[in-house]
């Protein structure tokens, strides 16, 4: 299993692994916002939660077909499928390694540019844990939604349509503890739904996935 | 027993193609599967590898007994030769891949990245995972697409070695491994005689 987030990790900070893509899309769409709402400070610090949790959420977007398509067209997949190691741990480690190359480089990027948003300072902290409990579940249910997809050809249309409603709650949550810590007020309870969402997919969706991609290897 | 396969029934695209195949695998012993195009093959070896559920029937071996070798040698074109052999290795809890490149003649481009091997010297990497596998009974479909003699012979005396170990091997190939100890088995009497119609394919099969 180790080997296989070793592997993961490896492919993806090589050239050609799509690892810069999510963070890169990312720091676009935050250096273009102030350009298209315009330069005003009280407005920016408004919204700047809110288009932070969005970005970071399209940007994670971004990088899921890769999951498994590259996988399945060099017949990893199956070979992993009939590996010694349990295809529900394959899923969970391929998740894991998504969040390791996607969620995890965005939370911590994502306090940087907020301040080209004039995030206020109180926020930086509750934007970052907001961040950090909330992207483990976009990485799992993004890893589900391939799993879901994994034999289609062009299946990144797909993917989008399938994952986007799955994502809502995390991007509710997630954007409310941000909103509400940048403005001084009590973050406890949509930070609990937030981590809540997370532990509940990351208990769940591997079992689900391991089902789908056996179906679409058949 | 390294193999049992008791009157199998295989379908692909919801259309069963073989039916009532029956074999059975020794320690030591290796079977050619021979046939047309679009007999059956590639789906009896996937079945039997378990990434396929029969249509009828019972695939018996050994818990963790198989390693299925496809069409695709599930190479990454950014590692090079030997990571992607430990890789592999260590899916299957082994540690040493030095015999493996040794008995494929990969030890010379160890150090090189997949995506600049051609196409005969992926084709030996993917057949030298087996080798670090570890596993009994080899599945492995095609396994001489693009070697050249020097190399199909190579692969023979690994299969052969691997059977003096004990080990055994179901195979779908076209070309002679000049394996004297091999059984050929022509899968033409067993195609499916009439698929029944509305047979797989149906909504049902979502559920299956």
């Amino acid at each position: 299993m180790l080997a296989l987030l070793l592997r993961d990790l490896r492919l993806a900070t090589r050239a050609g692994g799509g690892f810069g893509l999510s963070l890169a899309f990312f720091l676009i769409v935050t250096v273009l916002v102030p350009f298209g709402v315009g330069p005003e400070g009280g407005t920016l610090a408004r919204i700047a939660p809110g288009i932070l949790w969005v970005g970071a959420l399209l940007s994670c977007l971004l990088s899921l077909d890769r999951i498994f398509a590259l996988d399945r067209e060099d017949g990893s997949l199956d070979l992993l499928a009939t590996a010694p190691i349990p295809l529900e741990g394959v899923v969970a480690i391929k998740g894991l390694a998504h969040w390791l190359t996607t969620g995890l480089p965005l939370t911590l990027a994502a306090p940087v540019l907020g301040v080209l948003l004039n995030l206020p300072q109180s926020g930086f902290l509750w934007l970052t844990l907001s961040l950090l409990f909330g992207t483990p579940a976009l990485s799992v249910i993004g890893t589900f939604g391939a799993a879901l997809t994994v034999g289609l050809k062009r299946g990144g249309l797909l993917l989008s349509l399938l994952v986007l409603p799955l994502y809502i709650p995390t991007l509710i949550f997630g954007a409310e503890a941000a909103k509400r810590g940048a403005e001084g007020l009590a973050t406890a309870t949509p930070l609990l739904m937030l981590a809540g969402i997370t532990a509940g997919t990351v208990a769940i969706l591997p079992f689900a996935a391991a089902a789908a991609i056996r179906v679409n290897l058949r | 027993m390294m193999l049992s396969v008791q009157d199998l029934a295989v379908s692909r695209g919801g259309i069963t193609i073989l039916d009532a195949v029956s074999l059975t695998l020794q320690p030591g012993e290796a079977l050619v599967l021979r046939g047309p195009n679009g007999i059956g093959k590639t789906t009896l070896l996937r079945t039997v590898a378990g990434l396929q559920l029969p249509v009828s029937g019972r695939v018996e071996l050994p818990p963790e007994g198989a390693a299925y070798s496809g069409h695709a040698d599930g190479l990454k074109a950014t590692l090079t030769v030997a990571e992607n052999l430990t890789f592999w290795a260590r899916i299957y809890g082994q540690r040493d891949i030095a015999p493996a490149l040794k008995a494929m003649n990969l030890e010379t481009l160890a150090d090189r990245d997949a995506q600049n091997l051609s196409a005969g010297q992926k084709r030996r990497l993917g057949l030298a995972r087996l080798l670090v596998t570890g596993r009994g009974l080899w599945l492995l479909d095609e396994p001489t697409v693009s070697l050249d003699a020097a190399s199909v012979a190579l692969f023979a005396e690994a299969v052969r070695a691997h059977l003096k170990r004990g080990g055994a091997a179901l195979m779908a190939t076209h070309i002679d491994l000049g394996l004297e100890e091999a059984t050929i088995l022509d899968l033409a009497p067993f195609r499916a005689k009439t698929p029944a119609p509305g047979q797989g394919g149906g909504f049902d099969e979502a559920f299956a």
